[in-house]
């Protein structure tokens, strides 16, 4: 169930970046380009990603990190395979989202910002995602969920995501086993 | 005899110059070439030329104006505030304050640098700096010479109007050679601006934003873990204590104290260029010999020099340049005393290693000497020695702590200090080092070469080299033996030089490289095949260890206007001149040295104490993921 926290050095995603980073090039300026490929790619930017960059444009990883680290549209760090965003906005805050954080940070035993141990969440506190009429709500991925009035729900929705992968690893598992013999037969 | 017409300089420039740190004195007389301007500067007549910035300008009326972030041709950003002028465009105009690093001379202009609204504006920027500024002055390296310290004297910042939350810094002292503390850093970018535009490297940068900005390497990561020379020039560029070298003053008095060691100790030929700038003698001044009165009453128990061990190493590189030269293998062949250019080589071109010369450089060259050929000699306990370096350079400390820099279990190095951390023993002991009467190095390993001198200054160790290699291979003890091509402190510096050997005119090429930007630039036309050498010396600093990054701190205000190296290079080459013998494989101790312990050069034994190996470097290794499940 763990999240691997390195990117493999043969992982095919470096290939798309460096077909990407060819293409820049002699230009001048690209880091920033560079870095949102890659965060494209890749969806954070650890250590490897920016050594990877480097290594191809000849900018050093501290010339990296410092514009990386300075736009808060990079992540540095993995983020969970599901982002949970409570909305802070106004009318959310008034109906009581803090409460809802609270307890979402409890029952993950993580803060804002950071990833669950079991590399299934990570929580951002949002600002108004538009639908204020169903505050409080909060948003997971794509999907929203209204009216969180009893903080009981929570756990529910929660388990609703860590049943899904518990049944996506035991089919991959199965379709492991199945191809390790396919392979024993060949 | 060599012919002077075998002595043309070859005059291509193939190289873009880029930024070259630190070009040339700028004079304050003027030239008649350049377009000039006029203006007036606190009611004063003034012309400059008008490439000129108002700094420039107003020292020449005779004013300074303060500035902390600027470093003249390196760091231009106008960050700190600290210069602020008031200027009006024409007379009758009103005045604006601007900064006067990145504001030209214009014809016409009136400045007024200390008008109180000035005065009151620096006073208040200097005051907004020292906000997040750890200012525990008494107990920092910098104390009596920072560049911020100064000023807040000299403006009378009396007050702290300005407290609250300061930057959280962790001090990074993980690495051998230098000490950053975060929570002195003021933020000018000058580290930065010099790693990234004089090195070409960029191990330090700003990162994060606002109240979270941190000038240094990328993720946390300490100084010993990343691609870092240490070559210590963000040192001699930093204005206050917050980049320093690693000291170890204490753990080398504390040697000298314990009876049952003998203490000796080497100095490097670029300290006694500029150790006297820290007792107030000018730039270029050498103090050979005060220096070793020096050292002696300090407590060491032998005083050598490492120019000995610069004349063993021309031995031993000659020999192999002579030995690929004759197998025409592995060239061209690179030069090994700047651990900080075999660092650069080792993380950026390992496919080079195998081309730098496997000798050992000359301070652990002396250090392998003292504890094996000189404790036989003189009957010591090798392991009852202490082997201490005084160098111009931060990255020698590093070097002395390689794990192969050992022979037999001895360390070659014990300690390695620099000019600076020097110049404070002696200041600590009391000596008062104008009075010292001169004194010479000990025998047996003191004697040296003017070859072996002016290895600290670029362009050096090459000279020194072609002295022996050209007399080993026209058989000819040359009378023409000033190589005054490869002298100077242009960053790259090429020539050809034509040696009648067996009747035959043979060439040998060869570069001069110094500041890890211009090594990039000659090994890149090396490797596009656009150049082909034999030999190339490069040195990690800038003009060579003159202006290693151990050296005394010339202040930024002064390096507006000087440029210390070349007269701390004449100071070498003067020495040289002075020397009775000026080629290596002349100096008698290095002689008698061959004769009784390593044979000839090369041999079996001197490999074993005189030679080491290189291997590629990795720069920001992974951490172990310690956190998965």
């Amino acid at each position: 169930m763990c999240q691997p926290k390195q990117i493999a050095v043969d992982d095919p995603r470096f290939l798309e970046l460096d077909t990407f980073l060819k293409k820049l090039q002699g230009e001048k300026g690209i880091a920033m380009i560079a870095l949102q490929k890659a965060q494209q790619l890749f969806g954070y930017l650890p250590l490897e990603v920016h050594k990877h960059i480097s290594a191809f444009t000849g900018i050093s990883v501290a010339e990296l990190y410092g514009v990386s680290s300075f736009y808060s549209q990079f992540l540095l760090e993995a983020e969970g395979k599901h982002r949970i965003s409570v909305c802070m906005g106004t009318a959310c805050y008034v109906k009581g989202s803090q409460k809802v954080l609270d307890k979402l940070c409890e029952l993950l035993n993580i803060k804002v910002g950071e990833v669950s141990s079991d590399g299934l969440f990570s929580i951002t506190a949002a600002r108004c995602i538009g639908c204020c009429g169903l505050a409080p709500v909060i948003m997971i991925d794509e999907e929203v969920y209204a009216n969180i009035v009893d903080l009981n729900e929570l756990e529910q929705i929660l388990d609703s995501y860590r049943s899904k992968e518990a049944a996506a690893v035991t089919v991959s598992v199965a379709s492991a086993d199945n191809k390790g013999e396919a392979e024993d037969l060949a | 005899m060599r012919q002077t017409k075998t002595r043309n300089k070859i005059h291509s420039v193939p190289f873009s110059s880029g930024t070259e740190a630190m070009k040339g004195e700028l004079k304050l007389e003027l030239e008649e070439k350049v377009p000039l301007v006029n203006l007036t500067i606190n009611g004063q007549e003034v012309t400059c030329p008008e490439s000129w910035n108002l700094i420039m300008a107003a020292r020449k009326a005779g004013y300074e104006i303060p500035s902390l972030c600027y470093l003249r041709e390196i760091n231009e950003n106008s960050s700190c505030r600290v210069c602020l002028v008031e200027v009006a465009r024409k007379k009758g105009e009103a005045f604006r304050m601007v900064t006067a690093c990145s504001t030209k001379a214009a014809e016409g202009m009136v400045v007024i640098t200390n008008s109180t609204r000035v005065r009151k504006t620096v006073r208040l920027n200097l005051e907004l700096i020292k906000a997040n500024h750890n200012s525990d002055c008494l107990s920092c390296i910098r104390n009596d010479n920072c560049e911020f310290q100064r000023l807040c004297a000299m403006y009378g910042v009396q007050t702290s109007r300005f407290t609250g939350a300061v930057r959280e810094a962790e001090i990074d002292d993980l690495s051998w050679s230098i000490v950053r503390d975060p929570s002195k850093c003021i933020l000018c970018g000058r580290c930065v601006n010099t790693c990234k535009a004089v090195q070409g490297i960029g191990v330090l940068e700003f990162s994060k934003r606002g109240f979270e900005t941190t000038v240094g390497p990328a993720f946390g990561y300490s100084m010993k873990d990343v691609n870092c020379l240490y070559c210590g020039q963000c040192i001699e560029a930093c204005p206050v204590g917050a980049l320093h070298e690693k000291d170890q003053i204490e753990d080398v008095l504390k040697e000298i104290e314990n009876p049952d060691k003998f203490v000796i100790v080497q100095t490097a030929p670029a300290v006694r260029a500029a150790l006297g700038e820290e007792f107030g003698y000018p730039i270029g001044t050498a103090v050979t010999g005060k220096m070793v009165a020096a050292l002696r009453r300090l407590g060491f128990d032998r005083v050598y020099d490492t120019n000995f061990a610069a004349d063993l190493t021309i031995m031993e590189e000659a020999t192999e340049l002579i030995s690929r030269l004759k197998n025409n293998e592995r060239l061209p062949l690179l030069t090994s005393c700047s651990p900080g250019w075999v660092r650069y080589c080792e993380l950026y071109y390992p496919e080079f290693l195998e081309n730098i010369s496997s000798c050992k450089s000359p301070q652990q060259m002396m250090g392998a000497v003292i504890k094996s050929y000189y404790a036989e000699r003189v009957g010591v306990d090798p392991n009852s020695i202490v082997s201490v370096s005084i160098m111009p350079c931060t990255s020698k400390k590093t070097e002395a702590n390689r794990p192969e820099m050992e022979v037999d279990g001895l360390r070659d190095v014990d300690y390695s200090l620099t000019t600076r951390e020097l110049s404070r023993m002696i200041r600590q002991s009391g000596l008062q080092f104008q009075e010292l009467a001169d004194e010479e190095a000990d025998s047996i390993l003191g004697d040296y070469t003017g070859a072996g001198v002016i290895f600290g200054t670029s362009g050096g160790v090459m000279e020194a080299a072609l002295r022996t290699a050209a007399d080993v291979l026209t058989g000819d003890d040359l009378e023409d033996f000033e190589y005054s091509e490869v002298r100077g402190m242009e960053g790259i510096k090429e020539a050809t030089i034509l040696l009648p050997i067996d009747g035959q005119e043979i060439e040998l090429k060869v570069a001069v490289a110094s500041s890890a930007a211009n090594a990039a630039k000659v090994l890149d036309a090396v490797k596009s095949g656009e150049k082909k050498y034999h030999f190339i010396e490069v040195m990690a600093c800038p003009g060579g260890c003159i202006h290693g990054g151990g050296q005394p701190y010339v202040p930024a205000r002064e390096r507006i206007f000087l440029d210390p190296r070349p007269a701390r290079a004449k100071a070498l080459y003067d020495e040289d001149l002075a020397q009775n013998e000026r080629k290596s494989y002349k100096n008698s101790d290095v002689q008698e040295l061959y004769k009784r312990f390593f044979g000839e050069p090369n041999s079996e034994r001197a490999h074993k104490y005189l030679h080491t190996h290189y291997g590629q470097r990795e720069a920001y290794p992974l951490k172990e993921d310690d956190s998965s499940l």
